[in-house]
């Protein structure tokens, strides 16, 4: 049996979310209408039961810093520990990881002419762990191996929205050829709109918002038509982690994408979230 | 810059301005003594002896003002960058809603009212 794309999960990755985990706010008023958003994605998770996952994020400050920063980096180690941020949210659980898969990708993808940096020591930080807390929110360990990949949407130049689709479309021949027989879920977090810096800080786009939720299943190219800097202009300065949905989209493959659920809320801290589960058609 | 004129990605990211290769040039000494703030013992030490910890990172003097003013504008004017920022703001007990309320001169009340006010902005009220 071969290797299967089971389905697509994105989900905004905010450090606030870590912090109405801890205090269990999922129910009040001003979580709920987020927290809502994930019966639908667990109990899909609880039936198809994916075994590895293949996660596209952006490092904030924790593995990476300003001395080396790579464009894109592909995980490659046996396991990825979070650790302390520095700014009071719990260290998370370990992920156990998948070499052979990680390796394999990585040889594809440089064979694909995509010149990425493989990492074999690798601290993944809130913008894995969140999404992995909403997804599995009483595991006692994960249930789901990861391979990261990271993508840089901290030091400008960025990767243009058109390249992060076609890193994920090379990702998706590369699973296409794993000899595994293992379930995939692909994982694009961070997001919608948001801006954290600056005179503009506060700033969101509820209409850019759409256009990209509107568009990520059935068009996703339609996503591409803006330079790094205008989606920066659209989606505030870290809105501009629609990025690693892109690239997560492309992943799912070229084919059609069903859009099994899809939450949006504002705000969540300073953030417009959401949460879309797609699966292939 | 004529409003008919598609402004070129190099206007943007001044205009925005968004953590390019000259912010990040000028901004390296705060942003690396602001990652080492991961480590407890480093906000520990920073919070124990300011001045002494700025120096050993050889903040420049713009820097270091804007650190001593807990201004943040000046921080990111001085090339921090706001996701090593967020770090030092942390050792001051400072969220993303009040760095958001320090940098647009609001109280953080009307910050977070303005936060709730997007929800207003959504074309078909989806969930919002």
């Amino acid at each position: 049996m071969m290797a299967r794309i089971v389905g697509g999960y994105f989900t905004s990755h905010v450090p606030g979310i870590g912090g109405a985990i801890v205090r269990g706010d999922q129910d009040t008023p001003y979580w709920k209408p987020f927290f809502d958003g994930f019966p639908p994605i667990r109990q899909w998770l609880a039936a198809e039961k994916p075994d590895v996952a293949v996660v596209f994020s952006n490092d904030h400050g924790l593995n990476f810093f300003l001395d080396k920063m790579p464009t894109f980096a592909v995980g490659a180690a046996p396991s990825y520990d979070n650790a302390d941020e520095g700014w009071g949210l719990p260290v998370y659980k370990s992920f156990a990881g998948h070499p052979a898969l990680s390796w394999h990708l990585i040889d594809s993808l440089v064979r694909d002419e995509f010149d990425i940096t493989t990492c074999q020591t690798m601290l993944v930080d809130h913008a894995v762990s969140i999404p992995f807390e909403l997804a599995w929110p009483d595991a006692p360990s994960w249930p789901i191996k990861l391979v990261p990949i990271s993508i840089n949407t901290v030091q400008y130049p960025l990767p243009s929205p058109k390249r992060c689709l076609a890193l994920g479309r090379a990702v998706h021949r590369a699973l296409q050829t794993w000899s595994g027989a293992e379930r995939i879920l692909i994982c694009g977090t961070g997001g919608l709109s948001h801006q954290l810096d600056g005179p503009r800080a506060g700033f969101m786009n509820p209409e850019y918002d759409l256009f990209c939720l509107d568009n990520l299943a059935a068009n996703p190219e339609a996503l591409t038509n803006h330079t790094p800097e205008q989606v920066a202009q659209l989606a505030g300065t870290q809105g501009v982690e629609i990025l690693n949905w892109i690239a997560a989209r492309g992943a799912m493959g070229e084919g059609r994408c069903r859009q099994v659920s899809r939450n949006y809320h504002i705000p969540i801290s300073n953030t417009a979230a959401a949460t879309v589960l797609l699966q292939p058609a | 810059m004529p409003e008919d004129t598609e402004p070129s990605d190099t206007a943007l990211r001044k205009a925005i301005p968004l953590f390019d290769g000259d912010l990040a040039t000028r901004g390296y000494a705060l942003n690396a003594m602001c990652f080492s703030f991961n480590e407890e013992a480093n906000r520990m030490a920073f919070l124990a002896d300011e001045e002494a910890y700025c120096a050993r990172f050889h903040l420049t003097a713009e820097q270091r003002k804007a650190v001593a003013d807990r201004d943040v504008l000046a921080m990111l004017e001085a090339g921090g960058n706001v996701y090593y920022l967020a770090k030092l703001a942390g050792i001051f007990g400072l969220g993303v809603q009040d760095l958001g309320a320090l940098q647009t001169g609001m109280s953080v009340d009307a910050f977070k009212a303005m936060l709730a006010g997007w929800a207003s902005h959504v074309p078909h009220k989806e969930n919002a």
